[in-house]
């Protein structure tokens, strides 16, 4: 993937940029705590995207029923929303869990995102930096070659190849750029993760050659699965999004201290190898339970900690939480472009992504450069 | 990403293969003579065996896919790289003058399935089969020139936009390997067939609707296709036509599962029950999807991935089931 090519290349010299360098907020009187009001509108965001989500699509449905028909699926609720039968399987089956699983997605990508960022000390580190994508798609083109995923009914194998893929490329990375039990750099593991991408990449290429009938298959998944899902997908995500999300929240101090170096955070009693080790697991879980779901969705995990970091501040403790708030939301509204842009057609979502999201970064960064 | 939007471009063309096709296939003198041929023999595949020797009238030229191409005498040694080729060449008795077909040209069974890729035909691999004609749907990578610097003459015939392409290109490959009177006879024996299933049909006042599943992510077909054509001849409407009104996606749009629940077809055809395992069960339960008339009536038609994309002479096939589900369904009373 472009991503990762660019980091192999432009990481020894970015290592440890200056914003990076700065320990706390020293730079931001204003907000000396964890930024609350920057939190409130994080979930602020998600909220309004979620209705948003839930009332529009190719068919109109009056967004008062939907709020209605989704108030009473609550415990205590028990309204008729007065929706036939058809539209409450539009909301309900189609469209909830669509919108729940682009907020998952977009934050596990966008919080292993700013995740990776710390642990490499690197801005262009994103959460397929170390093969994930690569892994993912050799798992899922396996899948969907050998027939695996032919005529299963409870559940779908190809998305768990696709996990198994990208943690099994993960830890072939992790794994070969230890040496005589020692890890090896940041730049080190960096450096492996291109290369164990590349070797897969390279597999599933030949694999799809040789299964030319499936490639249509192997394009879908890759653009992106939301489309098609359902409430089972959101079920096969949320343990790992619960487990991802915790360790990665609770890791944001030490990040915070990491980021001053090595050598201070060792003697501020921080084990740094232990640290990033914790950390990268987390975020490759969470960023391969993600991909497994809804294919390569790039740009997410890259601009979104950047957008945050523009605007609201750079420590660790801010950054991770908002990415993963604005990041949910961003893809929850990306996912909604894809529905009505062309509807009743469907757009890729791994399309808009860019699409939408590459202007409104160009125009954060413009503004912040002017500022 | 990069490679992302190029993955999209190539999906794009993979999906739109089929409808940009405007092909200028005209028929060559020699055959076009023939078409009116009397549709005297019982079936196709008894015309396949009845192999009338030798028709005269070479060299012919054909003017297909863009190109035209002379071949000086009857072919001894086709190679096809199209498996709708191969299946109308057999059709039309020519399977004898077969010596190797591509990878996935494994119907009729008796064809010489090869290892040779449609997709990526290595020229020098195809120059080994020492063919005399090669057939081919598209020509990547400048293949039908490479065979040209070897002297090979090589057909394109690319995907039918319309049933009258699958005749033309059957009579021009019939002229090709001088099949002309069995190429005549098996396109007046479908047109016939198709006639007699279409006069078949019930009327109605209101058409009922019909999707075409693609692939399991919901890509569809509209009444603009080749097998939309196919549809409407039994009074059948695509619920695709509303998600691509005016032909931008080529006639192959992505349907939002929505828009398929809320249309809620009278009849679902499945054409990806090899490619991606589906089957009625699997569609059932799909979120949502319980909802659908279809669904519940057991109204859901499996089809054969491979009758159901080729544009050869299965396409009679194909239509017989389509016009066996649609009249089963009961004509509602005044």
């Amino acid at each position: 993937m472009k991503a990762v090519t660019k980091t192999a290349v432009g990481a020894p010299p970015e290592a440890g940029p200056s914003e990076h360098a700065r320990p706390d907020e020293a730079g931001v009187p204003s907000a000396t705590r964890l930024g609350g009001r920057w939190l409130l509108a994080g979930a602020a965001a998600v909220a309004v995207v979620a209705l948003v989500g839930v009332s529009s699509g190719p068919i109109g449905v009056a967004p008062g029923r939907v709020v209605l028909e989704l108030v009473g699926r609550l415990p205590f609720g028990d309204y008729d929303s007065g929706l036939s039968a058809s539209e409450i399987a539009i909301v309900w089956d189609l469209r909830a869990p669509r919108v729940v699983l682009g907020l998952l997605v977009g934050a596990l990508l966008a919080g292993s995102g700013a995740a990776y960022q710390g642990v490499f000390r690197n801005p262009l580190a994103d959460p397929y930096l170390l093969g994930i994508a690569a892994g993912a798609g050799l798992g899922a083109t396996l899948a969907i070659v050998t027939g695996l995923g032919d005529g299963v009914g409870v559940v779908d194998p190809v998305p768990l190849a696709a996990f198994v893929g990208a943690l099994v490329a993960v830890a072939a990375a992790g794994t070969l750029s230890v040496r005589r039990g020692r890890a090896g750099s940041p730049a080190t593991l960096i450096l492996a993760g291109v290369a164990v991408a590349a070797f897969l990449t390279a597999m599933q290429t030949y694999l799809q050659q040789r299964h030319q009938e499936s490639l249509r298959q192997v394009y879908a998944w890759v653009l992106g699965r939301l489309s098609t899902s359902g409430w089972d997908e959101v079920l096969l995500l949320v343990p790992y999004a619960i487990v991802s999300t915790a360790v990665l929240l609770a890791a944001v101090g030490a990040l915070d201290v990491l980021s001053v170096g090595d050598d201070e955070a060792t003697s501020l009693g921080l084990r740094p190898r232990r640290v990033r080790l914790v950390v990268l697991i987390a975020a490759s879980l969470g960023a391969a339970a993600a991909v497994a779901v809804s294919g390569l969705i790039g740009f997410v995990g890259l601009i979104i900690p950047h957008g945050v970091r523009m605007v609201a501040g750079v420590t660790h403790r801010r950054v991770v939480p908002l990415s993963m708030l604005f990041g949910g939301a961003f893809l929850a509204l990306t996912d909604v472009a894809a529905r009505t842009i062309q509807a009743p057609a469907e757009l890729p979502i791994g399309v808009i992504t860019a699409f939408i999201g590459a202007p409104f970064f160009l125009l954060i960064l413009r503004r912040q450069a002017i500022s | 990403m990069g490679s992302l939007r190029k993955l999209f471009v190539l999906l794009l063309v993979v999906a739109g293969c089929g409808g940009d096709g405007a092909i200028t296939t005209t028929t060559d003198d020699t055959s076009t003579t023939t078409t009116a041929a009397a549709p005297s023999i019982t079936t196709a595949t008894t015309a396949a065996t009845t192999t009338t020797e030798s028709d005269t009238g070479f060299p012919v030229t054909i003017e297909t896919g863009g190109a035209v191409v002379t071949i000086g005498s009857r072919p001894e040694r086709v190679v096809s790289l199209s498996p709708t080729a191969t299946e109308m060449l057999f059709a039309i008795g020519a399977g004898e003058q077969v010596v190797a077909v591509d990878s996935f040209s494994y119907y009729p069974p008796e064809a010489p399935v090869t290892d040779l890729s449609g997709f990526e035909p290595n020229v020098e691999a195809v120059v080994g089969f020492e063919p005399d004609l090669v057939v081919l749907s598209s020509d990547p990578g400048d293949v039908v020139a490479g065979l040209e610097a070897a002297g090979v003459p090589a057909l394109v015939f690319p995907a039918a936009v319309t049933l009258d392409d699958t005749y033309t290109q059957i009579e021009q490959l019939g002229a090709a390997t001088g099949r002309i009177g069995d190429a005549a006879a098996l396109v007046g024996q479908m047109r016939a067939d198709i006639d007699e299933l279409a006069a078949s049909v019930p009327e109605r006042d209101e058409p009922l609707t019909y999707y075409h599943e693609l692939d399991d992510t919901l890509f569809s077909v509209t009444s603009r296709t080749f097998i939309g054509e196919i549809y409407a001849l039994a009074g059948l409407q695509s619920i695709a036509d509303a998600a691509d009104p005016d032909g931008e996606a080529g006639g192959y749009p992505q349907l939002s599962a929505e828009l398929l629940v809320s249309a809620d077809p009278d009849l679902i055809f499945l054409a990806d029950t090899k490619c991606c395992g589906q089957n009625a069960d699997t569609l059932a339960q799909r979120p949502g999807f319980d909802q659908l008339t279809a669904v519940a009536e057991g109204r859901v038609i499996e089809l054969d991935d491979d009758i159901a994309s080729r544009w050869g002479p299965r396409i009679v096939e194909f239509f017989r089931k389509i016009v066996e589900a649609t009249a089963a369904i009961e004509v509602p009373a005044g």
